[in-house]
């Protein structure tokens, strides 16, 4: 025990959910007194109570629950074939030196280019269709997961990877008993990270290039002044962020129970 | 599966990028199709779209929003990130609601920001700000949180003042960290800086870019994406130099630990 924890055990504090909690309530408080009390102006910032009332009344309207689903397919369909892509096109890179030289140089000049300089070309090339948002998404989410899996090949045991040789296992088999284990880690964290880009990239496409979606309708609703609902989408979308980064975390938990970072607990 | 020698890799290294270009240059070489003109043209128009007077007009403009709203957003991203890793309770009390901050797609901020501060320059910089921060906090608060216990319990042995226990301890330890943080804000304050031009200016790349889009100036369009790219790749570049040269300590313990292992 050290001393601070000796220190803090001393007079036994909150258990950290209930002041999460009392932060969360915190919050919501100040956003509801502000208003309020005229130190910021209603129509800049609505009460919390007039978000709530313009989110139920949004609730019931099948376009609300109709946009929220364009997002998520988008977001889905794009991050399904980063990851396919990045995967197969890592562990191919990855796996030949030769093929690793040869891209170094491109993968680092291509990585940083900002994804929303493609907005105008995707909207030439596909107009305010979802695809040209998939475009985006693709783009994004692609480097993220393929860096990633480059690490993970490359934190492959060299003494595991040799016998593997000596043993004469066929390239499949390599990838399968050697490479896949040791990358998986890597693998997760690039769907963690591809997935939180991927939906920053999907909403910006539905805002700026009118694609389907949650990010139309608050564009929408920003045009005609529709500040609570703008308000109330607003925190839709955050909470879908939230969702998404729960459910990456878990799976990566879960497909890496084997894996000492997890089982292990670390103080 | 033999690695190649030094040799042929610094050869490699310019290959497959002159075969990508020289590629896109000889397939679109007399290419009529509207949208995709050949590279020949697009370069020969980046000249004079970009060096007469533009690049005084938007792009520096463009630049100087991103520098102040990034240094904002790292200043307290990492004054804040160190007050609230550095007490368990503020911790516990601020975490759900950071988590949802930080799940906030920043795009979406520009809409909200646009009530409060109009479509200015503090507009597009609070718009970085607001999207930078988030990495940048909880980056920090996770490398103030693992610091070493041997050596925070070392400083308080040797009753370290509180300023240079901020500056040898915390600060430094938490580098690492702080430094990733850094790197994925610089990314996102990338894309908000366009996407906030994009939305509503006057002047800047984003606006510039999405003008020639809506005016049909294909090749002009074109060497704005090219513009972006370079933006992208020079800045990220600059960040590495700027990190080697703060964390070169780190980089060089890395190394060594490497070695011995």
């Amino acid at each position: 025990m050290t001393v601070r924890e000796r220190d803090e055990s001393r007079h036994r504090p909150l258990p950290g959910w209930l002041l999460g909690l009392i932060g969360l309530a915190g919050f919501v408080a100040i956003l509801e007194l502000v208003p309020r009390a005229g130190l910021v102006d209603e129509r800049f910032l609505p009460p919390f109570g007039a978000m709530l009332s313009a989110l139920a009344e949004q609730a019931r309207t099948a376009e609300f629950w109709q946009a929220l689903l364009e997002t998520l397919r988008g977001w889905a369909i794009g991050l399904s074939i980063a990851m396919a892509a990045g995967v197969v096109l890592g562990i191919l890179i990855g796996g030949i030196p030769l093929l690793r030289a040869a891209t170094t140089s491109t993968i680092e000049f291509l990585r940083p280019i900002p994804s929303v300089a493609l907005i105008p070309l995707a909207v030439l090339l596909f107009g305010t269709d979802m695809r040209s948002t998939l475009l985006l998404v693709v783009y994004a989410a692609f480097w993220q997961v393929l860096v990633q899996v480059l690490y993970g090949v490359q934190d492959v045991d060299p003494v595991a990877r040799e016998t593997a040789r000596s043993y004469r296992f066929g390239p499949l088999t390599q990838v399968r008993t050697v490479i896949w284990p040791t990358a998986l880690p890597y693998v997760m964290t690039g769907f963690r990270l591809g997935a939180a880009v991927a939906l920053i990239l999907e909403i910006t496409g539905e805002l700026i290039i009118g694609s389907p979606g949650l990010g139309r309708r608050i564009a929408v609703a920003q045009t005609s002044g529709a500040v609570a609902s703008m308000y109330a989408l607003v925190i839709v979308v955050g909470l879908v962020g939230v969702a998404v980064n729960v459910i990456a975390r878990a799976g990566e938990r879960r497909s890496l129970r084997w894996h000492p970072s997890i089982r292990t607990e670390v103080p | 599966m033999r690695d190649p020698g030094r040799g042929l890799r610094i050869l490699l290294l310019p290959a497959l990028p002159l075969l990508l270009v020289a590629t896109w240059w000889l397939t679109t070489a007399d290419s009529t199709n509207f949208f995709w003109p050949p590279l020949e043209r697009i370069l020969r128009t980046f000249d004079e779209t970009w060096f007469t007077g533009r690049f005084t007009a938007d792009v520096l403009p463009s630049l100087a929003r991103l520098l102040a709203g990034y240094l904002v957003a790292v200043a307290l991203g990492v004054g804040l990130g160190t007050a609230i890793g550095s007490s368990r309770t503020l911790r516990a009390l601020v975490e759900p609601v950071l988590e949802f901050f930080r799940a906030i797609p920043a795009p979406v901020l520009v809409p909200i920001l646009m009530l409060f501060a109009g479509i200015g320059n503090e507009m597009k910089v609070l718009v970085i700000v607001s999207g930078c921060v988030w990495p940048v906090l909880l980056n920090t608060v996770e490398g103030v949180r693992a610091l070493d216990e041997v050596l925070r319990d070392t400083a308080r042995c040797y009753r370290l003042r509180p300023r240079s226990r901020l500056v040898h301890l915390v600060l430094r330890g938490a580098g690492p960290q702080i430094a990733a943080g850094a790197r994925q804000a610089l990314s996102i304050g990338i894309i908000l800086m366009v996407i906030s031009e994009m939305f509503a200016a006057s002047n800047g790349v984003g606006f510039t870019i999405i003008q020639f889009q809506r005016g049909f100036a294909i090749p002009q369009m074109w060497t704005g994406i090219i513009m972006l790219g370079l933006i992208g790749v020079v800045l990220s570049m600059i960040f590495r130099v700027v990190e080697s040269r703060v964390l070169s300590w780190y980089t060089g313990l890395r190394a060594s630990q490497r070695t011995k292992g």
